[in-house]
């Protein structure tokens, strides 16, 4: 096999870490989902989470994608703090309301000095739309904002739509694809934080619409190609067979050129030929994309073959780190997955 | 002789060819249609405004009413095309539910009685006034999305009536500024560089509205097929994945309720630059209720369904029912008599939306992707798609 050179330690690591996560907990009510965990990715590797069901895996997954907020902890994407418990948030809404504030106050200082009716009225407007600005600024969150934010002692979790801004992509456990839009129009949906067109474009079909339109299908169509749905781009999503749909939802993530690509369970329901396909495809896309790609999986031949390290969680808790081979003879892995010997 | 079999066997090739050279041309027309969209829009509105235009003189509905109230109930229609299609753009493409959408029919309609009537003293231009009151409308759009937008499904309905209850009150209530129940009257007729619209005769408004209508379409035409038209579907259909997928949810919501709050600014101005009065009551929940109906039956999610159920509904409520009302009246049937078809219309509507949700829950003229999601997994749309993947496909390789 040349597929996983990576297994027997053959292609050296870089340094510099994709993603570090450091003591991320989260707590559901009094159910600890994570405790404490501390993990990192390096850049270019095949990183794998494993343990057994409910140990906590996709909880954790869902922490690096931005979709829960982590009770404790902090995680860095690209050398940058994307994700941690929110700070001083309820500070966020004085900014927002403070320029009101403030012209409602001009407003009834300039009513008690005896101004024009003309003249409050312009200003209870001026009042509303600088009200209105930063309402939208703090519903919207333009980065820009964003990296305001923490300068004045604010900190607010990316949500999952920044994180694929920064270059995070991901797949779920269950497929969740846009069930009846075609293969081509669920990849342009993914390539969507990479378009440029805006809604005036496309009012009035501006040529640099129409270009990017063109343009975009035309590289949907490769990424189709790539993960191997060459001329589906036509089929609904809903009528592809289990496993193209895996496929397509992979495609789908790769839309947005991410860094990092997160499989929640690429292998499930999948038969042998079908598994073996998609160990080839995962390597194909480090390969020829530079993709890190983080995997959880159950299919233990997958795990090993493919990863450069394994992580093993067991009741929220990391329980073993290393190398396939190290993890498949630690007794703690094989009491997670077997039961503790008997006495 | 010779010829004779010849001709014979021509005659008996004929028969499918002309079936299939047919198809292939309405293939092609379909083709060229959809390739060349916007003028398709633009020329099938120009015949279809002209046909009905002069068609209103002339049995059968010479035998109802005048050629110019025709006209005039056309031009109302309009009003409710605009509705009707602004709406689809919250409600179809984006898949939030908005029953409080009259609200911003009446900021469009109180802007331009505030910018064009004696009440204020202004008289501004038509047209900067009709781009002023979609873009109020926009603004107030935000102004409703903004606080909303986290809300889902039931609560999302429930705020937006909130909505469209407190603006009409508003309006009713500050007197000192609207004149409240009086309304703000006399309010001037478009004046378009200079050529002012007669009151009685209604072609200028009948071919202004039909402009408005066919740009509308247009752009929202476009706006469904673009990168925002796919993040609308992408939301509506599972928001979780669209997020993951890098979509803003919020601002794209915030877009589709900005537009769709646009294109009721338009009508807004348009009716009441015709009706030349502005009140309160002609903003009721009513309104938001009978354009959303329009929506349901005519097919959502498809701009040109959603327009021809307005126009179809509008004229049923508008001259149908009175119609039978006269006609039951001159047949002297008594209890016929006493029936007022008129104050029926909202049974009419409701037993109308049950029926079709029953027997077909995709409206009229369906958009594709809503007929996908309402019947799964039909014979139909397997046997369409064995016939469409291999093209697709073909262009791909």
């Amino acid at each position: 096999m040349t597929v996983a050179p990576a297994a027997t330690g053959g292609e050296p690591m870089s340094d510099d870490l994709l993603l570090n996560a450091s003591n991320v907990t989260k707590r559901f009510g009094g159910l600890v989902a994570v405790h404490d965990i501390d993990f990192t990715i390096p850049t270019g590797s095949i990183v794998s989470l494993i343990g057994p069901n409910g140990a906590g895996k996709t909880t954790f997954f869902n922490i690096i994608a931005g979709i829960y907020d982590p009770t404790a902890g902090v995680v860095e994407f690209g050398g940058r703090k994307m994700i941690a418990r929110s700070k001083r948030a309820w500070l966020e809404p004085f900014i927002w309301f403070s320029p009101g504030f403030v012209g409602i106050i001009a407003t009834i200082i300039a009513s008690g000095a005896g101004a024009s009716e003309g003249t409050i009225f312009i200003m209870a407007g001026i009042t509303l739309v600088a009200l209105m600005a930063t309402m939208l600024v703090g519903v919207a969150r333009p980065p820009g904002y964003q990296h305001a934010l923490p300068r004045i002692g604010i900190f607010k979790s990316a949500r999952p739509n920044d994180m694929v801004g920064v270059g995070l992509g991901r797949t779920f456990q269950n497929i969740r694809l846009f069930q009846n839009m075609t293969a081509l129009e669920n990849v342009l949906v993914g390539m969507h934080t990479r378009l440029k067109a805006t809604w005036l474009d496309a009012m009035f079909s501006t040529p640099r619409d129409r270009r990017e339109e063109k343009e975009a299908a035309e590289e949907a169509r490769g990424y189709l190609r790539l993960v191997g749905l060459r001329g589906k781009d036509g089929e609904l999503a809903k009528n592809l067979p289990y496993g193209d749909q895996r496929r397509l939802e992979i495609a789908r993530a790769l839309g947005s050129k991410p860094k990092l690509l997160l499989l929640d369970e690429p292998t499930a329901g999948m038969n042998p030929r079908e598994t073996q396909d998609m160990i080839v495809l995962i390597n194909r896309l480090r390969r020829e994309l530079g993709l890190t790609v983080l995997l959880i999986e159950h299919d233990m031949k997958v795990v090993m073959e493919i990863s450069d390290r394994v992580t093993v969680l067991d009741h929220g808790e990391k329980i073993a780190e290393g190398s396939p081979e190290a993890v498949r003879g630690n007794p703690k892995v094989i009491e997670a997955y077997l039961g503790a010997p008997a006495e | 002789m010779k010829a004779t079999p010849r001709v014979e066997d021509d005659k008996k090739a004929k028969v499918p060819n002309d079936i299939s050279s047919f198809r292939v041309w309405r293939k092609r027309l379909v083709e060229a249609a959809n390739k060349h969209r916007s003028w398709t829009i633009v020329i099938s509105m120009a015949i279809g405004s002209v046909l009905l235009y002069f068609w209103a003189a002339f049995p059968p509905f010479s035998f109802v009413q005048s050629q110019n109230t025709w006209i005039s109930g056309f031009v109302n229609a309009g009003v409710f095309i605009l509705l009707a299609l602004g709406l689809n753009i919250v409600v179809g493409f984006a898949g939030l539910l908005d029953l409080g959408y009259a609200a911003f029919f009446a900021f469009g309609a109180y802007l331009y009685a505030f910018g064009a009537s004696p009440f204020t003293h202004l008289h501004l231009p038509f047209l900067v006034l009709l781009l002023g009151g979609a873009a109020v409308a926009a603004v107030f759009g935000i102004a409703l999305g903004a606080p909303t937008l986290r809300l889902r499904g039931d609560y999302l309905a429930i705020v937006t009536l909130g909505f469209g209850e407190i603006v009409p009150i508003v309006f009713l209530n500050a007197e000192k500024y609207t004149q409240g129940t009086n309304g703000i009257g006399g309010v001037d007729r478009p004046n378009i560089f200079g050529f002012v619209f007669p009151g009685i005769d209604q072609t200028a408004y009948y071919v202004l509205m039909s402009m408005v209508v066919t740009i509308v379409l247009i752009l929202v035409y476009r706006l469904l097929d673009s990168r925002i038209g796919r993040a609308w579907a992408a939301i509506r259909e599972d928001e979780l994945a669209a997020a993951a997928n890098g979509i803003n949810t919020v601002t794209t919501k915030l877009a589709a309720f900005a537009l769709g709050a646009t294109t009721a600014g338009f009508a807004g101005v348009l009716n009441a630059s015709k009706l030349t009065i502005v009140d309160p009551t002609q903003f009721l929940f009513t309104v938001s209720f009978t354009v959303l109906a329009m929506i349901v039956l005519g097919g959502m999610g498809n701009p040109l369904g959603v327009a021809v159920g307005a126009f179809i509904l509008y004229n049923i409520q508008a001259v149908l029912l009175k119609q039978l009302n006269a006609v039951f009246d001159n047949l002297n049937v008594p209890i016929l008599q006493d029936i007022d078809f008129v104050k029926f219309q909202f049974l009419l509507f409701g037993i109308a939306l049950v029926l079709f949700m029953m027997f077909r829950p995709e409206g009229l003229i369906p958009s594709q992707r809503r007929r996908q999601e309402l019947h799964s997994a039909d014979a139909e749309s397997s046997e369409d798609l064995a016939l469409v993947a291999p093209e697709a496909g073909e262009v791909a390789l």
